[in-house]
């Protein structure tokens, strides 16, 4: 891509990918949560790749890595709704509810949000990956 | 006033719509469809679901990137349209049949506007003393209906794991291997 387009990315990659993690972090207060701040993560390393090309991509995400934190995060979710039953109920919420509308509220739900954008934001990055290297071995042909 | 942009809104959807499926260019129909998708958005947005219109828009653009990005370098041919005379009337008998179905079973429905809360109400109620969660949406995705999310998370997990097990590398090596030795 041209000089202009690698600047801006350069300038605004980061505000994206900070803008996701807000979205995800906050979402037990405001709207938003972990699907809607995980393609937002998943878009800012897109943006990176349109902008430099894919071996940078590569270099901060690779495919290998991607696909790890996907399952990773399916895992931590699973893994709250299985401690649940520690007090009985699959998906109990154990941890305590705590003061509305602060960050630390909610019990497990900010948890909950993060696992759920790992799993959103690294899977949907896997699928571009996948389809933009089908689309280069298909043209080198 | 709200109904008014509502309906604005939805002719200015169907004509994209129609604008995407129609046109012979592939660029100009995934960019119909993204004004679309943005109609969809700020159609959630006025009727106050902003959490649904945040994902929708992000998922949206996340769509079009993808169907830029597929369609972009390529020269798809269009499929060739013949005229099937059977098949407008066919077309327009089902969708006739579906308009009266649709007419007496949406009767039954509620209201727009007036929804039915037997089971919503005791989310609104009860929601915020039970799991201290700001975000009320948060609270029925995340701790009311937890069990749907991780049915959600697993679907995605399996598509992403589908995806990457069918066009992965290693595999089409292979198979490029085989078939030069064939040729050769």
């Amino acid at each position: 891509m041209s000089l202009i387009v690698k600047t801006v990315t350069r300038l605004t990659v980061g505000l994206i990918l900070l803008y996701g993690v807000y979205i995800v972090s906050q979402g037990h207060l405001s709207s938003g949560g972990g699907f809607a701040g995980g393609v937002m993560i998943a878009l800012s390393f897109v943006h990176m790749m349109l902008a430099f090309g894919k071996e940078t991509a590569f270099k901060k995400l690779s495919e290998a890595k991607a696909l790890f934190f996907e399952s990773l995060g399916v895992l931590i979710f699973l893994g709250i709704a299985l401690l649940g039953l520690v007090g009985g109920v699959f998906f109990l919420n154990f941890l305590p509810p705590g003061e509305a509308f602060r960050l630390f509220s909610g019990g497990t739900i900010p948890f909950s949000n993060i696992a759920i954008s790992l799993n959103v934001g690294a899977g949907l990055f896997t699928v571009f990956l996948a389809i933009v290297l089908l689309n280069n071995d298909s043209e080198r042909k | 006033m709200t109904m008014m942009v509502l309906y604005i809104l939805l002719v200015l959807m169907i004509v994209g719509s129609i604008i995407a499926v129609e046109i012979k260019d592939l660029l100009s129909s995934v960019v119909a469809l993204g004004a679309v998708g943005l109609g969809l958005s700020i159609v959630f947005l006025l009727l106050k679901a902003p959490d649904v219109a945040l994902t929708q828009i992000v998922v949206e653009i996340f769509m079009v990137i993808i169907l830029i990005r597929a369609t972009l370098r390529r020269d798809l041919e269009s499929s060739p349209t013949r005229s099937r005379p059977l098949g407008a009337v066919a077309a327009i008998g089902f969708i006739a049949i579906l308009m009266m179905i649709a007419t007496t079973s949406f009767k039954d429905l509620p209201t727009f506007g007036e929804p039915a809360m037997r089971v919503a109400a005791t989310y609104l109620e009860q929601g915020l003393s039970k799991t201290g969660a700001g975000n009320l949406v948060a609270a029925v995705m995340l701790d009311f209906r937890g069990y749907d999310t991780l049915g959600e998370a697993t679907v995605l997990f399996t598509a992403v794991i589908g995806v990457s097990a069918v066009v992965r590398r290693i595999g089409r090596k292979k198979a490029n291997r085989l078939k030069g030795r064939e040729n050769a």
